[in-house]
């Protein structure tokens, strides 16, 4: 069952068209990885998923519900969650107070609910629980944006370049909570550089290249894919 | 070190030179039809070369003062002492708290008019500072243009009780509630813009009503103002030697007491104090409402505010109306104390002073921008022999407070939400 699709979808920056018809399916319980060179427009396909800026043509459905036009704080209200590029946690709050926010628009019962939850996937957070979020390192302040988006229970969960400036290790914890997200039912859309690693977790994968979809097939195939072998796994 | 700078200190005085001699050294003066340049005394050229000597000694030895400078906080008792406990400080607080509204309700009737008078201006500029701290501290919205919701509260009190004769009470919650709508319909057009240019927006948009008062002259007077604003009655009975509106009583007769011109002032000045405890009151309220942490999840991020759910335009406007709202609060007041408006009272500056003092005070933190509030009010009217060098003071305390304490006065302590665990 489809649990976010893209049809044709044209996004324009001011005259600039930055998408060019891209169409893309996620299913529900998949890990579907995207991955592209910089500037191929991953990023702003997840924003336009988000409303923020509206796709120009084409349309976007979740769960079968049209929200191609809907304000952004209305899709971000519908059951999925963005981890967005660069972590960008609240700095000055603590990382509890950072959780909160994530459940904001959440029953008390509810956030206190999910925080335990989230401290299970990430002990480290909980040992942080009163610290300014600002003050972690980068790992843990990725585990704390995934942790927050996790706050509002989405039914899905995109995540836009998790491992962006992080230790390998960190890396590899990090895909392996992705892995233990899905095994708990939650649809995941991945955003990747990090091409490899991506693909060998996904379901399926999207290759894109300079706004079009170029690729489109299981992530094993595509790690087998010659072509995307010398353009993204380094030959 | 002193070497390196000798060449940039050398150039400083230069400067100075350059700067003070064209003003201070050379006089315009008129004969007859002829205007002549004339020079000025020795003493002025030889306090320009001081001026120029000092410039050049400090810049040479700028590190090693600078350095002075900024050790100097650890002379600041706050700094130093351990962090308490926190809830015996939230305790403590409050106690203090209690005890200052107490004394200052029963302080106007052992000092001076003239004090009680400028108290309640204080007064008025806290609920302004509040008012401001919600949209810059919390909400990070940099609003040059306040005091256009200060005027249109006190505009409002004044037209209505001119054309429609409605008393202090009634205008009171119209014009906070007219001040509000006015910063949501302003707020929607400047929604996108940050920093800087929101700035120079809301800047502009404080220009626009003071010229629109300025200029309506068949409705506001224009500069001439607005006069005969009345007093705040007490259920009824007036303040003045004689009753105005038919109806009411005398405050003096009621009580059978002698009249006295400062029954008025101590009973407006408890007005301003009971509305700058609510305005306290209610801003503590929602900072601490999920619509307070929303305000600090956009000034903190707005793009991950976003992100998980939260409207942009609902928690911006939400910021602008409520700040609008208690400055229309004050403006009542002022209207009403002052008893004559005119769109001078609402200039640029005041919207200057009133940020400064929520910068001053700590953006954010209630108490830091009431003690701001009252220091910036008060210490005017304590060195009004120098009030030539006012604004001069000002400008250095404000550069002094920036190297010390950058943060302000009391800085926000972040109050930690908890919930209640209950496994």
């Amino acid at each position: 069952m489809s649990m976010l699709s893209v049809e044709d979808v044209h996004t324009h920056y001011g005259k600039i068209e930055a998408l060019h018809g891209v169409s893309v399916e996620v299913n529900k319980g998949e890990i579907v990885s995207l991955i592209g060179a910089n500037g191929a427009g991953k990023t702003t396909l997840l924003m336009t998923v988000c409303g923020n800026p509206q796709a120009s043509s084409g349309r976007i459905f979740l769960q079968g519900k049209e929200i191609t036009r809907d304000p952004t704080a209305q899709i971000m209200r519908s059951g999925i969650a963005i981890v967005p590029e660069g972590r960008r946690v609240f700095s000055g709050l603590t990382v509890e107070e950072n959780l909160h926010m994530g459940g904001f628009f959440n029953s008390k019962t509810e956030i206190r609910k999910s925080q335990a939850h989230v401290y299970e996937l990430f002990p480290r957070l909980k040992e942080r629980e009163n610290q300014r979020a600002g003050t972690m390192s980068g790992g843990e302040q990725q585990m704390l944006a995934i942790g927050r988006a996790l706050m509002s229970r989405p039914t899905m969960i995109i995540l836009d370049e998790p491992s962006l400036g992080l230790a390998p290790l960190v890396i590899k914890q990090i895909f392996e909570i992705i892995g233990q997200l899905r095994d708990e039912g939650i649809t995941v859309f991945l955003v990747e550089q990090n091409a490899h690693q991506a693909l060998h977790l996904a379901d399926r994968g999207y290759v894109l290249e300079t706004g079009k979809i170029r690729l489109h097939d299981t992530g094993r195939n595509l790690l087998n894919n010659p072509d995307v072998q010398s353009a993204y796994l380094g030959g | 070190m002193v070497k390196n700078n000798l060449g940039h200190a050398a150039f400083c005085a230069i400067v100075t030179v350059i700067i003070s001699f064209p003003i201070l050294g050379l006089n315009l003066e008129a004969r007859g039809v002829n205007i002549t340049l004339t020079g000025a005394s020795t003493s002025t050229y030889v306090a320009i070369l001081v001026a120029a000597a000092t410039v050049f000694v400090f810049q040479t030895f700028r590190d090693s003062l600078m350095g002075l400078l900024r050790k100097a906080p650890k002379l600041n008792p706050i700094s130093r002492k351990q962090p308490m406990e926190r809830s015996r400080r939230v305790k403590l607080e409050s106690w203090i708290i209690t005890g200052i509204v107490i004394f200052a309700l029963f302080w106007p009737f052992f000092v001076s008019r003239g004090s009680v008078d400028l108290a309640t201006l204080v007064l008025i500029y806290i609920m302004l500072a509040l008012g401001l701290n919600v949209v810059v501290g919390l909400a990070g919205l940099l609003d040059l243009g306040y005091v256009a919701f200060y005027a249109v509260g006190a505009y409002t009190f004044a037209l209505l009780s001119e054309y429609m004769n409605i008393s202090f009470w009634m205008a009171l919650p119209i014009g906070a509630l007219l001040a509000g709508i006015t910063g949501m319909i302003l707020g929607f057009p400047v929604l996108r813009l940050r920093g800087d240019y929101l700035a120079i927006v809301t800047l502009g948009f404080g220009e626009i009503i003071r010229i629109l008062l300025n200029n309506w002259t068949s409705l506001t007077g224009g500069p001439n103002g607005i006069g005969g604003i009345p007093d705040p009655t007490l259920f009824g009975m007036e303040f003045g030697r004689r009753v105005k509106v038919e109806g009411n009583t005398s405050f003096h007769e009621t009580f059978g007491i002698a009249y006295s011109g400062e029954h008025k002032v101590i009973f407006l000045y408890l007005i301003a104090l009971v509305l700058a405890v609510i305005t306290a009151l209610i801003i503590r309220r929602f900072m601490r409402m999920p619509v307070g942490r929303a305000w600090e999840a956009l000034r903190e991020d707005e793009i991950a505010a976003r992100s998980l759910g939260l409207s942009r335009t609902a928690v911006k406007l939400s910021a602008f109306t409520i700040g609008a709202f208690f400055a229309g609060f004050a403006g009542t007041v002022f209207a009403s104390k002052q008893g004559f408006i005119s769109p001078e009272s609402f200039v640029f500056l005041e919207s200057a002073i009133i940020l400064a003092i929520v910068v001053l005070g700590g953006m954010g933190s209630q108490l830091g921008v009431i003690l701001a509030a009252i220091a910036v009010t008060i210490l005017p009217e304590l060195a009004r022999e120098f009030s030539e060098y006012r604004m001069l003071i000002f400008g250095a305390a404000m550069v002094l407070m920036m190297v010390w304490r950058p943060q302000g006065l009391l800085p926000m302590r972040r109050t930690h939400i908890k919930l209640n665990r209950q496994e």
